[in-house]
């Protein structure tokens, strides 16, 4: 069954609803990034919880008119057009108030969302039964969707996805260096507003699929899982739409497969999936690297101190450094070094001599702050200039008198 | 019009109202420390914690569910706090991908176990129920001194009202670090004081707060009541004490307003039943703040 799915083979409404979760995780994806680089991301859990009062007022209007209050497409504009009073709302309280951005946004989302609930309690009132669409979009219910209902979803997420790829090399400046836009004469505040836009557009179109509640993971789990992989700041977007879309499109999947697969969390928790992984087995930024890295590093350290011990006769106490030497055959386990471990011994004590002598040389101060403990000093000097240290360690130094 | 009030309104007003103060109150120095969004959330995590405790124990009972919620909002912050430090993530984008993360697992849970026969959905824990807390001994305001009839109070009044004492305790014990950490951490520190330690202290107060609340009121009122009451009383006042007074003033006036807006507004439209309490309540702060953020003398002012 999900191997059905996940090759699109459950039909053509099923098709279409991955389809548009796909191409929605994409959008949602590098729209995400270019929030999370300005440190933004909250700003669009705002805006998602502020469809919901647009939602209900486009059900009554459209009742109110003699229409279906169901029409998805009215439901989305209603929805778009409240969205965009709570970002006004979240920048006017910014903007006029001393308020902090995040009592802005807290504020707006729950006093939106209140609101809505109080409308939808109004139509609940009004004419029972025809209600049950919009509970779905809270959480997002593809389930027994319309066939129109589908190709919009597919349409819009298309459209939303042509947009954000149209923008990106604007929104790519604006988010690493405003300033440098600026001066290269690019209009900030327009460049922020599409931005917003977007995520606007994002989240509208995902009322259906993922939910009002949960659009905001699409928005900002993609761009920090893909953070973890990279550090090429153009990468981090292309990389971010990939996972969004991935996990859309295995979420919409996995969700057909079977009743009782909300759609919207089994997607959120795609993504999430996708993100532990990244958080414990990504190179580099990964918890697995960190580990490993201070694991090499705390054995460099043990391998140095235990050679210098053995080159000055030191005992050893420390196991760790015991259980080292011994297995890189460098000391008996009684602690006395092998030949091959004199040597060695030998060379880490002329190096800290070096670096000694080094650090007293004036025009190689720089090079001398390179001094770590851990550093081989051929790395930062030429073979000249360690002949030269090496002459001076063994010029005479003078007779106490 | 007395015995219907007492017995009808009375008990969820007045559980809105130490809903909304115990969640003021640590707003406040949550919005000073600019982490309003913990509110947020410490009420979308709630949800699988209750879950969970309801699979555990499979009934709804309240001792398992409030240390069910404890435990996951405690299990949020650990996890944020690890993902900003482990990924160096800012921390507003790894409050999101936590809280969503752990809501998105909470429907799940639900929509997987058999919650058919008891009274546990989604939209019961964005919305709570609280017109349905009523208290059916009451026959008139005589009813507040007669032992046997209080006795059949909603269980859910004398909790809020506990963990509203227990947050009035706690802010007045600590008022003085909590100020003088919120305004300069450098200074408290130096000092002596653990600004750590009282940092995760007022979150867990918060917890305490969300999670008592979220039972009869919901989530939104929870979010709503955590920030609007602040955000508007820090507009109207440059004096932190006073803050928290205005604080509690405007959580109770949303609290009895939103109430009966829910309950009594719709019939002067003409209309016949009431609209959601929770949500008109989180409307009502809405508009509280609205008007502070437009005329409260210290609205543009930096601080004094």
């Amino acid at each position: 069954m999900i191997w059905q799915a996940l090759t699109l083979q459950l039909g053509y409404n099923a098709t279409l609803v991955a389809i548009g979760a796909m191409l929605l995780g994409v959008s949602a994806g590098v729209t995400g990034t270019f929030l999370f680089l300005r440190k933004r991301a909250l700003v669009s859990d705002a805006i998602s919880h502020a469809t919901l009062p647009g939602v209900g007022l486009a059900f009554i209007v459209m009742v109110a008119f003699g229409g279906d209050g169901r029409n998805l497409a009215g439901l989305l504009i209603g929805s778009a057009a409240t969205a965009a009073l709570g970002l006004a709302s979240v920048q006017w309280l910014t903007r006029r108030t001393r308020l902090a951005e995040d009592s802005a946004i807290g504020a707006v989302l729950s006093v939106f969302f209140g609101f809505g609930i109080v409308l939808l309690t109004v139509i609940q009132t009004m004419q029972s039964g025809r209600q049950a669409g919009l509970d779905g979009l809270l959480l997002g219910s593809t389930a027994g969707m319309l066939f129109s209902d589908a190709v919009l979803i597919a349409v819009g997420g298309a459209l939303t996805l042509a947009l954000t790829l149209l923008l990106r090399r604007p929104m790519i400046m604006v988010a690493f260096d405003p300033e440098f836009a600026a001066a290269q004469g690019m209009n900030t505040r327009a460049v922020d507003f599409a931005t917003m836009a977007l995520v606007m557009a994002v989240t509208v179109v995902g009322l259906k699929i993922v939910g009002l509640i949960l659009i905001v993971a699409l928005l900002i789990i993609p761009p920090v899982t893909a953070r973890f992989w990279t550090d090429n700041t153009a990468r981090v977007w292309q990389l971010s739409g990939v996972i969004g879309g991935v996990s859309g499109f295995i979420g919409a999947a996995i969700s057909a497969s079977a009743p009782a697969l909300p759609t919207g969390p089994i997607i959120v928790l795609t993504s999430f999936t996708l993100f532990a992984l990244s958080l414990f087995f990504a190179p580099n930024r990964g918890v697995l690297a960190a580990i490993l890295r201070h694991l090499r590093f705390q054995r460099r350290v043990h391998m140095r101190q235990g050679l210098l011990a053995l080159a000055q006769g030191q005992p050893i106490f420390e196991r760790y450094t015991m259980r080292i030497l011994a297995r890189e055959g460098l000391a008996r386990a009684d602690g006395v070094a092998t030949d091959d471990g004199r040597a060695r011994a030998a060379k880490a004590l002329l190096d800290e001599k070096r670096w000694e002598i080094l650090r007293g040389m004036a025009d190689h101060e720089s090079t001398a702050a390179l001094y770590d403990g851990l550093r081989q000093i051929e790395t930062v000097v030429t073979p000249d200039q360690l002949a030269e240290i090496d002459a001076r360690i063994a010029a005479p130094q003078g007779v106490p008198a | 019009m007395g015995s219907e009030f007492v017995s009808l309104s009375l008990p969820p007003m007045l559980i809105g109202i130490f809903a909304a103060i115990a969640c003021a109150l640590p707003g406040n120095f949550l919005v000073l420390r600019k982490q309003a969004l913990i509110g947020d959330a410490i009420s979308h995590v709630v949800l699988p914690g209750i879950v969970v405790a309801f699979l555990f124990t499979g009934t709804v009972t309240t001792w398992p569910m409030m240390i069910g919620a404890a435990v996951a909002a405690l299990v949020a912050v650990i996890l944020i706090e690890a993902i900003q430090r482990l990924g160096k993530i800012e921390p507003g984008a790894a409050m999101g991908v936590v809280f969503t993360s752990m809501f998105a697992a909470g429907v799940l849970l639900l929509e997987r176990s058999d919650t058919s026969s008891v009274h546990l959905d989604v939209e019961h824990a964005l919305m709570g129920n609280l017109e349905s807390l009523i208290w059916l001994d009451a026959f008139g305001w005589s009813s507040l001194l007669d032992p046997e009839a209080l006795a059949g109070l909603p269980p859910e009044l004398p909790r809020i009202f506990i963990a509203m004492v227990g947050v009035i305790a706690f802010i007045w014990i600590f008022w003085r670090p909590l100020k003088i950490s919120t305004f300069d951490e450098g200074f408290a520190q130096v000092m002596g004081m653990q600004t750590g330690a009282l940092g995760l202290a007022l979150v867990a107060i918060s917890a305490v707060a969300a999670v008592a609340a979220f039972d009869a009121v919901g989530s939104i009122i929870v979010i709503a009541m955590f920030i609007c009451p602040p955000a508007a009383a820090r507009l109207m006042t440059n004096r932190l004490g006073r803050q928290v007074g205005w604080s509690v003033v405007f959580a109770i006036l949303s609290a009895v307003f939103g109430y009966v807006f829910a309950g009594y507004g719709p019939m002067w439209f003409g209309g016949q039943d009431s609209v959601s309490a929770a949500g008109m309540i989180a409307t009502v702060s809405g508009v509280i703040l609205a008007l502070a953020a437009l005329f409260g003398p210290a609205r543009g002012g930096s601080q004094a």
